[in-house]
């Protein structure tokens, strides 16, 4: 690692572990109940079971960009973070908080909206808790004297990110307004500003693990969130079809929701193209594989199989249904999950001085968990097209339909099972990296390093 | 080739104009959204229901306009696929409604936040959707065959019977089907029954529901008629 400041990315990729292991636990109670086995319904029902899943895996992705940019931004700028004691309390602050929300959805102390339960006073310290954040890492580019691209595209992801919270929060009696406003935070969240804060990571760790010229790297960077934006604003309109918003929004939302696939798409070539040009093999090659999995499986999960219910006449019929569900888990995987944990993978070394990247648990990890969630989706896809096919086209009663496709719940058991299998073995490796405690190198004087050969400090302080 | 200003041009050019025309559109939605979501008819006693609605997450298992989550039904036509009477009886005592079934949590909502809910979804069934949601069109012939007999079916059949008990072929399958009934059972037996399940088998699992006089009249006429067709 070549700053102190970088070792609060360990505290909040630590968070990410804690938070996503959690979540898997809310996964199961949902997926039992879904199989007919509800025996927790008086103490989790149903809707605390959701609520905690879904702000759980909203929780540890936040943690996890805000660690990536707490370990890129030094790195790319070159200098010491600017109030590196400021990170650390804005750390603990932001674990108090979630932790808050998660215990007083138990009791009831949430607000009904899918995505955003957090109660409004705790929406107010998130709000101040991002701005330190924000402030934190605006104020360490503004002072340095390398203002990358990377680093630019990352700091202005977040920023729009923490803007994009605050719509979220307009207060109305109306439902239509409700969702209206809900979709500027959920969708420009996933499907707008948060692709550029994965553009942003990706450009970074494949500048680092493939060793192609960052300018080359940078420029397709701008390219794919380019397709990202003309697609993904106008996109917003496929969440405005069916909620009570004029009839345009059929058009605008179907004809610009079809192109997102697009964006992906060009992540994914922009990824294994840029692995395959890289001219020099980086040690860590289990992170090179999260990285363009993270890009494959985000072209497959949010880019087909949100094209596979996006447009109007589909979703007239899949909308509110588990092909919803279906789409989203294999979304949120590819698009977000697998990057935050690649660039843990990636960090980890550094940050540890511990070489531990050949262990075969490395590559199970991956494996195990990726063949699981896409066991996972195919449960959700069978499940769900029956629920269209069955209720929606055939007009079968509700329950009788969550009758017939209970048997699917019991698939998506064993196939998450699995993917819990291959998280462990990335929980576990998290833990056997043990502390941040690797030589801290200090400052650059290139700004070139990258075409240089890597120094490869975690090697140098395993025997040092 | 393209270079990298280029690059930069292309994404801060379609960011700017895609987020005008999207600020654009929005301003027009906002114009239109009085009339489309019928904001004249959000009384006093609607908002209460939504906030209701938030206040105990019931979008963590139904969804609303095809929003929330997959765990119980779409609630959108609740008010006239279900009529209030049900609905109320189902938020009293949400265990007593579908034996054996999927649970629902009882939050122990007074007579006026009952109302409250039920004109939530009065309102609810009034906002323009754009057709959402569609009426099932891969079971139309069988509806139509079983219009021709629908004509005489009384309304409160079709909407709280049906929730579980099923009539050629279409309905619940948490209490069994209704067909030929009249053939097994006579008319003195279904008055008992209907006016207090409990009091007929102490072991019913069908609950007393919100039925008046001439209601049950009108059901047990009904349900006299339902007999076993001629092999």
């Amino acid at each position: 690692m070549k700053f102190h400041s970088q070792k609060v990315a360990w505290g909040f990729f630590a968070t990410c572990m804690l938070l996503f292991s959690l979540q898997l636990i809310y996964g199961f109670i949902m997926a039992f109940a879904h199989a007919g086995f509800d025996g927790l319904h008086d103490w989790i029902p149903f809707n605390v079971a959701r609520a905690t899943h879904t702000n759980l895996l909203v929780m540890w992705l936040l943690a996890g960009f805000m660690g990536s940019a707490y370990w890129i931004i030094p790195d790319e700028c070159n200098r010491e973070l600017a109030w590196p004691r400021l990170a650390w309390v804005q750390l603990i602050a932001f674990v108090l908080t979630g932790v808050a929300a998660i215990i007083g959805f138990h009791f009831g102390w949430w607000e009904g909206r899918k995505f955003l339960e957090i109660p409004r006073p705790l929406d107010y310290l998130v709000v101040i808790d991002v701005m330190l954040f924000i402030a934190n890492i605006g104020w360490t580019v503004w002072k340095s004297e390398r203002k990358s691209t990377t680093s630019m595209v990352l700091f202005f992801g977040l920023l729009t990110a923490a803007l994009l919270y605050l719509p979220g929060m307009i207060p109305t009696d109306n439902q239509t307004v409700d969702s209206y406003w809900r979709w500027w935070v959920v969708h420009l969240w996933v499907e707008g500003v948060w692709e550029l804060i994965m553009g942003a990571i990706l450009s970074y760790l494949l500048i680092k693990l493939t060793g192609v010229d960052r300018e080359i790297i940078e420029k397709w960077l701008y390219v794919i969130v380019g397709f990202t934006f003309l697609s993904g604003i106008l996109g917003t309109g496929h969440h405005f079809y069916y909620i009570g918003l004029p009839r345009y929004w059929l058009m605008v939302g179907g004809v610009f929701s079809a192109l997102e696939p697009l964006a992906f798409l060009g992540m994914a070539i922009y990824a294994f193209s840029m692995a395959k040009k890289g001219g020099r093999t980086h040690p860590n090659r289990v992170a090179l594989l999260w990285t363009v999995g993270c890009s494959f499986m985000s072209f497959v999960g949010a880019g087909f199989l949100g094209f596979a219910h996006t447009l109007p006449q589909v979703n007239m019929y899949t909308h509110g249904t588990l092909v919803t569900a279906m789409h989203g888990h294999m979304a949120f995987w590819g698009a977000y999950a697998m990057l935050v944990l690649g660039i843990i993978t990636y960090a980890m070394p550094l940050l540890t001085g511990r070489k531990l990247y050949d262990h075969p648990t490395a590559g199970f990890a991956f494996w195990s968990s990726n063949v699981g969630m896409t066991a996972m989706t195919l449960a959700f896809a069978v499940a769900g097209v029956s629920q269209v096919v069955l209720e929606r086209r055939a007009g079968m009663d509700f329950l009788t339909v969550q009758k017939e496709v209970e048997v699917h719940f019991v698939g998506l058991i064993l196939a998450a099972t699995l993917f819990t299998a291959g998280i462990s073995a990335f929980v576990w490796n998290f833990v056997r990296y043990g502390l941040p405690t690797a030589k801290v190198t200090g400052a650059q004087q290139s700004t070139t390093q990258e075409l240089a050969p890597e120094p490869l400090p975690a090697v140098a302080a395993a025997r040092g | 080739m393209l270079s990298k200003s280029a690059a930069k041009a292309f994404f801060l050019g379609g960011t700017a104009l895609c987020s005008t025309v999207f600020l654009g559109l929005s301003y027009d939605t906002f114009q239109q959204m009085p009339q489309r979501t019928n904001a004249a008819g959000l009384t006093a006693s609607v908002i209460r229901g939504k906030h209701l609605w938030e206040d105990k997450n019931c979008m963590g298992c139904h969804t609303l306009f095809g929003e929330g989550a997959y765990y119980a039904p779409e609630l959108t036509r609740v008010y006239e696929r279900r009529g209030p009477a049900f609905i109320a009886a189902q938020l009293k005592d949400p265990d007593a409604m579908f034996p054996g079934q999927r649970r629902m949590t009882n939050y122990h909502f007074t007579d006026g936040e009952v109302t409250d809910l039920v004109a939530f979804f009065e309102w609810a069934q009034t906002v323009d959707l754009n057709g959402f949601p569609a009426k099932p069109s891969l079971g139309a012939p069988a509806q139509r065959a079983a219009s021709a007999s629908a004509q005489k079916k009384p309304q409160i059949f079709s909407q709280l019977c049906v929730t579980c008990h099923s009539l050629e072929g279409t309905g619940g399958t948490v209490g069994p089907a209704l067909d030929g009934v009249g053939s097994r059972l006579d008319a003195a037996y279904f008055e008992r029954w209907l006016k207090d399940p409990l009091a007929v088998k102490a072991d019913a699992r069908m609950p007393k529901l919100p039925l008046d006089d001439a209601q049950i009249s009108e059901l047990v006429t009904f349900l006299s008629a339902q007999k076993e067709m001629p092999r």
